[in-house]
């Protein structure tokens, strides 16, 4: 296809030459979403561990209400983000508004059903086999729970890659928020939204192969680090 | 040899404990008395509860009905005084004496203390050369000595012990048995399920068979393979009752 | 053990060190919400710097439809408003969330369609016969349908032709609810007529078969206004930032600016900020 082969040459051109805007825009993506994934892995990590060695009334549906949350549309979210921080929200005079950090407060948002319901399920699982052992050493629940956490850092790796993936990948939260202003929060994903309705397709499709390449070496080094320290730990 | 402490936790009274899982009476009204000193092994045939009266006296699981009382317990949170070892041992993901320094941080010995604690426990079971090494590359038979020295340096009352080498090899379960022995020596009181007659011959000074969820008989070791009361018993020895 | 567990802390807190690194602390910037046309025609990309050089004030642009701009500086969520459908920025003025209206520029807008053309309305410089051509032939039609300042043109026009357009609407009336480039893309791989303003026609990349058919009718003429929102209403308001933008604009320096801006040679958008009436 001639379109991809050119978008090919865009994406090259813009890597090769060094363009400066592209490395702003690029350098963004990843604090955003990095930053973004950061916290919702601080907050949702400890939330999944809690709720898969705990019972208690309500359980099971606060389980579905996560799991089901992992579908929430960034643009839904976005909306309801934005209507907080705007001068006429609650938030407004905190003045966050078409600012990064709204879009991580965003991203983040968006991101802690899914670390939270996975963990759940990873910790949960695991739970089975060393429950007894930590209940007959005595070990409260939360104690438990933290220390199953460091115990499947190597799974918690990968579902923090998908809650990072997730973030990387979508547009509706961060342009609605953010407002993709040019040099302050525009991203990948709003610069590729910006140049496909401006109908330049090949500088679009470019800038996604950049997009793709980035999230894949990403997920390629934390593989890597995943597999040496698995080898040494067992 | 049977006091540790002032306030013990035995001796433990089992007092016509039933275990019912729908209408499955897997324990069907046990009454006994576990006094510290000798060690006490428990057999019987598959399905006869011998897992579950260990997890009922150990407090994993509650009894339908019945008592279940020690003579001075622990209070919760405070730290335990009995400990458990598994068919597979469950062990961390960290070095072997991390997996230790836990256990005893649980149990809420200082900081500074831990790791001399475990260093010892290590020592007394053999595996100080592999303390730094990651717990789960260590073999099957490494790992289940290391789970005893989890437990031994708890310093526990009473050690209960779920079929620790149904899954290791003879040269391994013997360095298993060894070290229970040397736990009993130090004044652990022992309380083993094992499928293994010749391992009840080698380590029980009282037997407790266990058949259909009922206490079918208990006696002395020695008494109880040359002379079996019972005919299930009997039975059991002579390898007749289904397993 | 203790090594990988400092690891993952320390790359956990330089990630969240990251955004304060390089947060900007009070940067003089205003708010602007502008429309798709301005923005994505790169005529901010060209002015704004010249203003930007002067001032030392940045300006982050928010380019959604008219509509949506105004209800954005409603909110207070913007410092001036720079859109272009009169109707609603004098809606707007009269409701006292602006200041004062100031005309700044027009450009004009075009029918595009597929050069073959299948209602024959090229070549005309009627738009109101044009429209009434394609009504009745039942020609595809894609219409941005988000109160944007073109789909408000494009409704009047249909009133000027004599169509109601609620009820003609039919399978051929494709409403999209989009912006104008992504409108041009639908128009294009449907092969469809659609209004345009120029500005967007001009940058836009992806033409496939459409060209313009009809041009030069007064009635195409698409103006544009800029205004402070009221900070009486909004005390968020950055007011003298704010006043300086909209001075700047109708001024000579930024109306000069303005008409400079050409694609291909071609201007985009005519400087009227003395045009009374505009």
């Amino acid at each position: 296809m001639s379109s991809l082969s050119q978008a090919a040459v865009e994406a090259i051109r813009l890597v090769a030459g060094a363009d400066p805007k592209l490395s702003e825009i690029v350098l963004l993506s990843l604090r955003v979403s990095l930053t973004a994934v950061a916290i919702a892995s601080v907050i949702g990590l400890p939330i999944g561990a809690a709720v898969a060695v705990s019972r208690f009334p309500g359980r099971r549906t606060v389980i579905v209400i996560l799991n089901a949350l992992m579908g929430l549309p960034p643009v839904v979210l976005g909306l309801l983000v934005y209507l907080l921080l705007s001068r006429a929200g609650p938030l407004g005079s905190a003045g966050l508004l078409f600012t990064p950090t709204a879009m991580v407060i965003a991203q983040a948002i968006l991101i802690v059903p899914i670390v939270a319901a996975l963990s759940r399920q990873v910790v949960e699982d695991a739970w089975q086999e060393y429950r007894e052992q930590l209940r007959s050493l005595g070990e409260t629940p939360l104690g438990a729970a933290a220390a199953l956490l460091w115990d499947l850092r190597f799974s918690l790796i990968t579902i923090v890659l998908a809650g990072f993936g997730r973030a990387a990948a979508e547009v509706g939260a961060v342009m609605i928020v953010g407002g993709n202003i040019n040099g302050v929060t525009r991203v990948m994903t709003t610069a590729i939204a910006l140049e496909t309705s401006k109908g330049d397709l090949p500088l679009a499709l470019g800038l996604g192969m950049i997009l793709l390449a980035i999230v894949l070496a990403l997920n390629a080094a934390a593989y890597m680090v995943k597999e040496s320290a698995q080898r040494r730990f067992g | 040899m049977d006091m540790r402490t002032p306030l013990s936790l035995l001796p433990l009274r089992l007092d016509d404990v039933a275990f019912v899982i729908g209408t499955k009476r897997i324990i069907d009204g046990i009454s006994l008395q576990l006094d510290a000193g000798p060690r006490t092994v428990i057999v019987g045939p598959n399905g006869a509860g011998k897992s579950v009266l260990l997890r009922l006296c150990h407090g994993l699981l509650r009894p339908t009905s019945g008592r279940i009382a020690w003579t001075s317990p622990e209070a919760p949170g405070e730290p335990r005084r009995q400990a458990m070892v598994f068919q597979r041992p469950v062990l961390l993901r960290r070095t072997a004496i991390a997996n230790i320094t836990y256990a005893l941080a649980i149990a809420g010995v200082p900081h500074g203390w831990r790791v001399s604690r475990a260093l010892e426990a290590l020592r007394k079971v053999g595996l100080e050369r592999v303390a730094g090494h990651p717990a789960r590359v260590l073999s099957g038979g490494e790992q289940q000595r290391l789970a005893l020295a989890r437990a031994w340096a708890l310093a526990p009352e009473v050690l209960f012990l779920d079929e620790p080498t149904a899954n290791l090899d003879p040269g391994a379960a013997h360095e298993i048995e060894k070290v229970i022995a040397a736990m009993h020596a130090d004044g652990t009181k022992i309380v083993m399920v094992t499928h293994n007659l010749g391992q009840a011959r080698r380590l029980g000074d009282e037997i407790l068979f266990l058949h259909q969820g009922r206490l079918a008989e208990r006696a002395p070791a020695d008494r109880f393979f040359r002379q079996p009361v019972s005919r299930d018993a009997a039975q059991f020895l002579e390898g007749e009752l289904p397993w | 053990m203790v090594g990988t567990r400092r690891l993952f802390a320390s790359a956990l807190l330089a990630l969240l060190a990251l955004p304060a690194l390089s947060v900007q602390a009070e940067e003089r910037f205003i708010t602007v919400a502008s429309t798709t046309s301005t923005e994505q025609s790169g005529l901010f990309g060209y002015i704004l710097p010249i203003f930007e050089q002067k001032t030392g004030i940045r300006v982050h642009v928010v380019a959604l439809g008219t509509g949506q701009a105004l209800d954005l500086a409603r909110r207070g969520d913007a410092d001036v408003v720079f859109v272009h459908a009169r109707s609603a920025e004098e809606k707007f003025l009269a409701e006292g969330q602006g200041v004062k209206r100031f005309p700044v520029m027009y450009n004009d807008f075009v029918l595009i369609g597929p050069k073959a053309d299948p209602a024959g309305i090229g070549g005309g410089k009627d738009i109101v016969a044009a429209l009434k051509k394609l009504e009745a032939a039942k020609a595809p039609f894609v219409s941005r349908g988000d109160r944007s300042g073109t789909h408000i043109a494009e409704l009047d026009l249909w009133k000027a032709a004599g169509v109601d357009i609620d009820k003609a609407k039919g399978p051929w009336y494709r409403d999209t609810g989009q912006g104008m480039g992504p409108a041009l893309n639908t128009a294009v791989s449907m092969n469809a007529y659609i209004l345009a303003d120029r500005g967007t026609w001009l940058s836009f990349k992806n033409r496939g078969d459409l060209t313009i058919l009809v041009e030069g009718d007064k009635r195409l003429f698409n103006q544009y206004g800029v205004m402070l929102v009221n900070p009486d209403k909004h005390p968020n308001v950055k007011k003298d930032l704010g006043q300086l933008f909209v001075d700047w604009v109708i001024s000579p320096e930024g109306q000069n600016a303005i008409a400079s801006y050409k694609i291909n040679g071609e201007q985009l958008f005519f400087p009227n900020a003395g045009q009374s009436g505009a």
